[in-house]
């Protein structure tokens, strides 16, 4: 892990580039899910320019750590990140949902970087522990993330993997909840309520961090200490915004998986460029 | 000839795969002591992942475990495994990823246990998938030879198992390859296609029709999936008549594999031979076999309709087809 000078401000300006490239790729491909992506900017941006070790020359290498995006409709800032990270290239990103292209809707194992296809819901823990598993019987040093929506914790197979991360003792696994409130139709608290959810992971025997998710240095932080827990899987809670990023989005459930208009496109960009540009 | 169960030589043969490629790891959901997925666990406790009672997350396991380069094997009931269809779908088939499903106690092997446990529709299901093989074989010879194929082969599998004893009907002879069917006996008077259990009831009916004087041709077609199309329009080509066998449902297994082939390459009467569409209840197995239409005296009037309608040939070309119990 590197962690020079100056680099939060990077993995923070970062995160606002992941938002545009999102902002762009859905805007033209008329698809996606903004909402649910921009709440998860800082979260990525700290996984891939800060805590994962991985060479994205060598997608393939088998010491590397792995990352499940169990929440598969973030797909568009997701591709954002591998692009920026070196396992393809940005121009790659234009091609997102069309024909021929290894950028899906959803993410596919083709792609490079992708370490497990997703978008079928509350299935990415599970592959997760699998994957930890996998790692502690073959004498591996990888880390596996799992990065959670909090909508798809009401899939009945996350408790399940829950049950059995604690039960082989994965300390190797770490999940990260984009907990933005939010899901497709409404706020989770008027769908079906996830509170106390903290509660809930405690009392299912995992160690349990709650950091601000658009907070680098909370998260850093956090997600470090997750790394350190010993003899138990750990999951991160990360508050967010759904929609963070664009004033005019933030918190409302239609940016679930609205497309913006020109005129919303034009505004979202110049807000989040701004971001980008006041840090530097 | 041996009364083994099936079950038993599959724990064993499991085991004797796991000694010699380690990457072989299994997962049960409390049923190892049924399905005899637990004897792996008594030399491998640490290849040995106990999932509990808990499918969908045991397929989730199994597609990370696949992912870093282990070979899981799945074993529930043929039944609850369906459980985790849409894990299946997403997780294992459609990154071809090297898990192997094992559906135990498949048909009407948990025969009494009642509809719950039975397992009509795996076939038709996991044969719809893209990637996915499907192979179900007769006994306890070839069920060996099918794990070494399947342990070899890189890509997703679906084994289907019954719980047994099954009599013996191939030999240690008896050619095994993925994607390939058996001709158990040859003959011109009508073509019997079968799979699984159901290749036993064949072989008696054979038995019966022989001493009738019908000359039957028997392939006993262990893949489902890739499914030997090449066998299968040669024994129509030769006998101009087929009856297709199996304990499932009527629709979506061998019967239907097997009338989509020859549909697109060789137009035959066919009449298939399989749970009518319908749940059964508690019974033994075989009698739940005779009620359900699938025991031998049902693969037997089937061949005698087919070869009515094969002597009836020109005028059965104008009439539809008589449709029997299936409506």
């Amino acid at each position: 892990m590197i962690m020079e000078e100056g680099t939060v401000q990077y993995i923070e300006d970062m995160a606002h580039k992941l938002r545009l490239h999102a902002l762009r790729m859905v805007y033209e491909r008329r698809y996606g899910h903004i909402g649910g992506c921009f709440s998860l900017a800082e979260i990525l941006s700290c996984l891939y320019f800060h805590f994962l070790r991985i060479d994205p020359q060598n997608p393939d290498w088998e010491e590397r750590d792995r990352l499940i995006l169990s929440k598969g409709h973030a797909a568009p800032i997701y591709y954002a990140a591998l692009a920026e990270r070196g396992y393809f290239s940005v121009k790659e990103l234009d091609t997102f949902a069309t024909g021929g292209s290894f950028l899906e809707g959803h993410p596919d194992m083709r792609a490079p970087g992708v370490d497990m296809s997703s978008g079928s819901l509350g299935m990415g823990l599970s592959v997760g522990v699998g994957m930890a598993m996998g790692a502690k019987l073959l004498g591996k040093g990888f880390l596996t993330y799992v990065i959670l929506g909090d909508g798809e914790i009401q899939e009945g197979q996350v408790w399940e993997a829950m049950l059995v991360a604690v039960r082989y003792r994965l300390d190797n696994l770490i999940a990260i909840v984009d907990y933005n409130k939010h899901q497709l139709m409404d706020r989770i608290d008027r769908t079906l309520p996830l509170e106390p959810l903290r509660e809930k992971w405690v009392a299912f025997n995992w160690e349990v961090f709650e950091a601000d998710g658009h907070d680098v240095e909370a998260l850093v932080d956090t997600i470090g200490r997750a790394i350190k827990v010993n003899g138990r899987p750990s999951v991160v809670i990360a508050h967010t915004v759904k929609g963070k990023g664009v004033s005019f989005m933030e918190g409302l459930p239609e940016w679930h998986n609205k497309v913006p208009t020109g005129e919303e496109y034009r505004e979202a960009k110049a807000e989040l460029s701004r971001k980008v540009f006041s840090n530097e | 000839m041996s009364n083994r169960l099936m079950r038993e030589v599959f724990g064993e043969t499991l085991l004797q795969l796991g000694k010699k490629d380690p990457r072989i790891v299994v997962l049960d959901a409390d049923m190892g002591r049924s399905t005899k997925a637990s004897k792996f666990s008594e030399l491998f406790p640490d290849r040995f992942f106990q999932m509990g009672v808990a499918e969908q997350n045991m397929v989730g396991v199994a597609s990370g475990l696949a992912s870093v380069g282990l070979v899981p094997f799945v074993v529930s009931f043929a039944a609850f495994i369906k459980r985790a269809l849409d894990q299946i779908r997403v997780l294992i088939a459609q990154p071809g990823l090297n898990a192997k499903i094992v559906g135990a106690y498949s048909g009407f092997s948990s025969s009494r246990s009642g509809k719950s446990h039975h397992a009509i529709q795996d076939m038709a299901i996991m044969r719809s998938m893209p990637n996915m093989w499907v192979v179900s074989p007769v006994d306890i010879l070839e069920l060996r030879a099918v794990m070494e194929v399947i342990a070899e082969h890189v890509g997703p599998v679906y084994l289907r198992l019954i719980r047994g004893p099954s009599p013996v009907v191939t030999t240690e002879g008896t050619p095994l390859h993925p994607g390939r069917g058996v001709v158990l006996r040859k003959g011109k008077d009508v073509a019997i296609m079968s799979t699984g259990i159901e290749t036993v009831r064949a072989v008696e009916a054979v038995r019966v029709l022989e001493s009738n004087g019908v000359d039957a041709y028997l392939l006993h077609l262990p893949w489902v999936k890739p499914l030997d199309k090449e066998a299968v329009v040669e024994a129509a080509s030769l006998t101009g008549a087929v009856v297709v066998a199996e304990e499932h449902n009527l629709i979506g297994g061998l019967g239907s594999a097997v009338a989509e082939v020859l549909g697109e390459e060789l137009p035959t009467p066919i009449k298939r031979v399989g749970i009518p569409d319908m749940y059964a209840d508690s019974d033994s197995e075989e009698d739940l076999a005779e009620e359900c239409d699938i025991g031998v005296s049902s693969v037997v009037s089937a061949v005698y309709q087919m070869l009515d309608k094969k002597n009836r040939r020109g005028r059965y070309l104008l009439e539809p087809c008589s449709s029997g119990k299936e409506g």
